[in-house]
């Protein structure tokens, strides 16, 4: 069958909704949070209208028991989805450890959403890098396009190496934000991702099996290290997969740092998710006034691209690094991250942290030409003037 | 492995055996018995979810199972999401859940997980219907941790933070009716059940496998080592909570109620002769135990008018 | 012979592993508790008189174990490999067929 997408007019979270869809996923256990909430009223939709067969819809009682609905439908041998945001997603955290614990892949929409208090609805995505620990794979989506494949990506990664992953769009930016995607038709889909072949069943009653028993000194750590093996693994897997899914349907994923314009840069800008379509459109304003800058996208935040990372820093006199996020007492999270990464290569360009859009704050183009002016005295004095700026912050 | 025809007619149990010996709970556990009892009643085609409790423990460390049984582990207060969860995925894969030759999903918890951290689970999966069975096997406190009191805890009893001194006293609260909140959700099927009642829990559990719906079983399993009781008194103790009427054992089918006391005729026997073999209640003053006497017998007069009115 | 659990017993053996490979992906359990002796934790052991048992079997009901097992001629056996020595037989038993006698080690 050729591929003609099917093109819509879509919000980010119909993005996710119709990939879960399309991705046949058989248990969805959700409870509603603001900007989550229209993903599960599309499915519902789609379960109300006829338009999925054997879908079983748990409206669960807290975020919490999302997560252990979707684990108990995972390892009941079924494909399961949930969506959340922020708050949600921090109840949900002791389940997050469970899902990778007992290697279900469980797939998750993130609305990246700030922590409260004071309250706030507007994106941050301090809720997700939080979860960093937890054993889920990551992957930061730029456009509604991006959540679409992501989802149906992130269910054949998950379920290659066993492990749960999240894909993460911006509040409002994208959840709420209407733009054109392209949709592949079911049987295309099928093709790509085929059923779920889980790692064991619980309905084997000839040979019952306990899944998570106490593990005592002895054998819990190599179940820790089977899991990084299994992470490791999944390197190579997105690689093949978003090939495969390039070749496919013209979207090539096999990178997870997407570079735009960066050969020939002295210096790029590093970030995660929906603000770096402003920094790419920034990008080109500033090619055009004579910057030699480009832009790194770093799609999947875990597994961490270190390679890529490594490759990108050798050949750059600078990185900007722009977090949407903070962990207090330390740094951004990505450039804590990118810090790490380098320590132990021969790659050290200057790397400056700029606390950017928190809570919502508008992030805008004429922002990024500020810090590239910024980024340019640093390199020329081959020095930083600080490490971490508070972009926005009234003064 | 057989035995004669004729002696397996005169046992009140199934024969079948799907827990296996080796398993860790101690000496004269009446939770491991109850496990015993739930995975006689049927056979290999269970699912069983168990939260953090002691049976998490009794059931064997990895790589070993004591049940003949699938088995799944989850955290403390998901038992009733878990179960959910498994219900829906084979409902979504089409197996046939509950009935005759469906699939039991089974949560099985404790007190603490169950009337403590795990109701509002608890509360979500009787709300949505799920067919599942969850079954609270009630210790009077948390074991596993070592003794502490929770909100099934009965009044009067020494536990590790009730530990009783000059100031301050032991458990004041009386025990929380979880089965009243469960019923509250208007299932289809609700029971209590003891240990010392092999037959009568066996009876509920086929009922609860034949109605559709979410059902739950509260079962009274003691505790030797939370309890400071003897380890062969357990039986005793348990059959002894049912004669004084301080854990009677009742059904609630499609909004009705029927008490299922071998003895509901005769007047309860006084609540000295339940607490009297168990360390637990020692500290407890005269006037203590008349508390506590008072409080079981108003319980005792509201189930039995709820049976007269509603049976 | 154990009318429990037949050759599951005989089958039960311990599992330890030597190296990371032979692990299973999950903590998935690989075999029966049956391998865990738990007779010795033992102090007082149960005996039975056969001449005293009425074959009620309400001490095989009871058994939190399971460790009591009937033979083929009817009567009831302990498997001392597993019994803990609860006592809750002893205490059960209508005709006081089974005392509880200090073990010697």
């Amino acid at each position: 069958m050729e591929y003609k997408p099917i093109k819509k007019v879509i919000s980010g979270n119909y993005a996710a909704a119709y990939a879960a869809r399309d991705a046949r996923v058989e248990v969805v256990a959700a409870y509603p949070i603001t900007p989550q909430t229209s993903i599960i009223e599309k499915i519902s939709e789609f379960l109300a209208n006829g338009e999925v067969e054997n879908l079983q819809y748990v409206p669960v009682e807290s975020e919490h028991s999302a997560m252990a609905a979707c684990i108990g439908a995972s390892a009941a041998g079924a494909r399961a989805f949930t969506a959340t945001s922020a708050q949600g997603l921090a109840l949900m955290h002791e389940m997050l450890h469970w899902a990778s614990g007992a290697r279900l892949p469980v797939v998750m929409v993130n609305v990246n959403r700030a922590m409260a208090p004071p309250w706030s609805v507007w994106d941050d995505q301090t809720d997700s890098l939080a979860q960093r620990d937890t054993g889920w794979m990551q992957f930061y989506a730029e456009n509604n396009q991006e959540v679409y494949d992501g989802v149906i990506m992130a269910f054949k990664v998950a379920e290659t190496v066993n492990l749960p992953a999240m894909i993460v769009e911006s509040a409002f930016i994208l959840s709420h934000t209407y733009d054109i995607v392209e949709m592949i038709p079911q049987e295309l889909v099928d093709e790509f991702l085929p059923p779920r072949k889980p790692l064991y069943t619980l309905t084997d009653f000839d040979n019952p099996i306990a899944v998570g028993a106490l593990g005592t000194p002895a054998d819990y750590y190599e179940f820790r290290y089977k899991i990084e093996k299994s992470m490791e693994e999944a390197r190579e897997v997105i690689h093949k997969v978003g090939k495969e899914f390039g070749e496919r349907f013209g979207r090539d994923y096999s990178q997870m740092i997407e570079l735009y314009r960066t050969e020939d840069a002295d210096f790029v800008f590093m970030g995660l998710g929906s603000l770096m379509g402003t920094v790419k459109q920034a990008v080109d304003v500033l090619r055009s006034e004579g910057y030699k800058v480009g832009a790194a996208k770093v799609r999947w935040f875990r597994p961490f691209p270190k390679e890529e990372l490594y490759e990108l820093a050798k050949n750059v006199e600078g990185i900007a690094v722009l977090d949407r996020n903070f962990s207090f007492g330390q740094e951004g999270i990505l450039f804590n991250e990118a810090k790490g990464v380098l320590y132990n290569t021969d790659a050290h360009p200057l790397i400056k942290n700029y606390i950017v859009g928190l809570g919502g704050r508008d992030f805008t183009v004429s922002d990024v030409k500020k810090i590239a002016e910024n980024m340019k005295g640093i390199i020329e004095a081959k020095k930083l003037d600080r490490e971490v700026e508070w972009y926005h912050l009234k003064r | 492995m057989e035995i004669p025809e004729n002696v397996k007619k005169r046992l009140s149990l199934p024969f079948e055996e799907n827990f296996y010996a080796g398993h860790t709970a101690c000496q004269g556990c009446g939770a491991a018995l109850g496990l015993r009892y739930v995975l006689k009643a049927y056979g290999k085609k269970a699912i069983f979810t168990i939260p953090a409790c002691c049976s998490t423990i009794i059931a064997g460390p990895w790589p070993y199972s004591a049940f003949n049984a699938p088995l799944f582990h989850t955290a403390f207060e998901t038992t009733g999401a878990v179960i959910s969860g498994i219900e829906a995925a084979l409902k979504a894969k089409g197996y046939k859940v509950k009935g005759e030759d469906g699939i039991m999903v089974i949560g099985w918890a404790g007190d603490g997980g169950t009337a403590d951290i795990g109701l509002q689970a608890l509360s979500g999966f009787l709300e949505r219907g799920h067919d599942g069975l969850y079954i609270m096997y009630d210790n009077e406190a948390y074991m596993n941790t070592g003794i502490q009191r929770s909100s099934s805890t009965p009044y009067g009893a020494w536990t590790t933070n009730t530990p009783g001194g000059k100031k301050h006293f032991l458990e004041r609260r009386h025990k929380k009716k979880v089965i009243d909140i469960v019923i509250a959700h208007k299932i289809p099927y609700a029971a209590t059940a003891s240990v010392a009642f092999p037959e009568d829990f066996m009876k509920k559990l086929k009922k609860a496998q034949k109605i559709p719906g979410p059902s739950f079983i509260q079962l009274f399993a003691p505790c030797p080592t939370g309890w400071r009781s003897p380890t062969d008194k357990s039986i005793e103790i348990a059959r002894l909570a049912v004669q004084t009427a301080y854990f009677p054992l009742f059904e609630y089918e499609n909004g009705k109620y029927k008490i299922n006391m071998p003895s509901t005729k005769k007047e309860p026997k006084p609540i000295e002769e339940f607490l009297k073999l168990q360390g637990r209640f020692k500290y407890m003053s005269k006037d203590d135990i008349e508390v506590l006497q008072k409080w079981v017998l108003h319980e005792w007069e509201e189930l039995k008018k709820k049976a007269e009115v509603f049976g | 012979m154990n009318t429990l659990f037949g050759e599951g017993k005989s089958k039960a053996k311990k599992i330890a592993f030597k190296s990371v490979e032979e692990y299973p992906e999950a903590p998935i359990s690989l075999g029966a508790t049956l391998s865990n002796f738990t007779g010795d934790w033992r102090t007082f052991m149960p005996v039975v008189d056969d001449a005293k048992c009425v074959k009620c079997y309400i001490c095989w009901k009871f058994c939190p174990e399971p460790a009591i097992f009937i033979r083929e001629d009817g009567y009831v056996g302990i498997d001392y490999d597993y019994c803990k020595g609860c006592g809750i037989c002893a205490n059960e038993c209508p005709t006081k067929a089974i005392t509880m006698v200090k073990e010697e080690k």
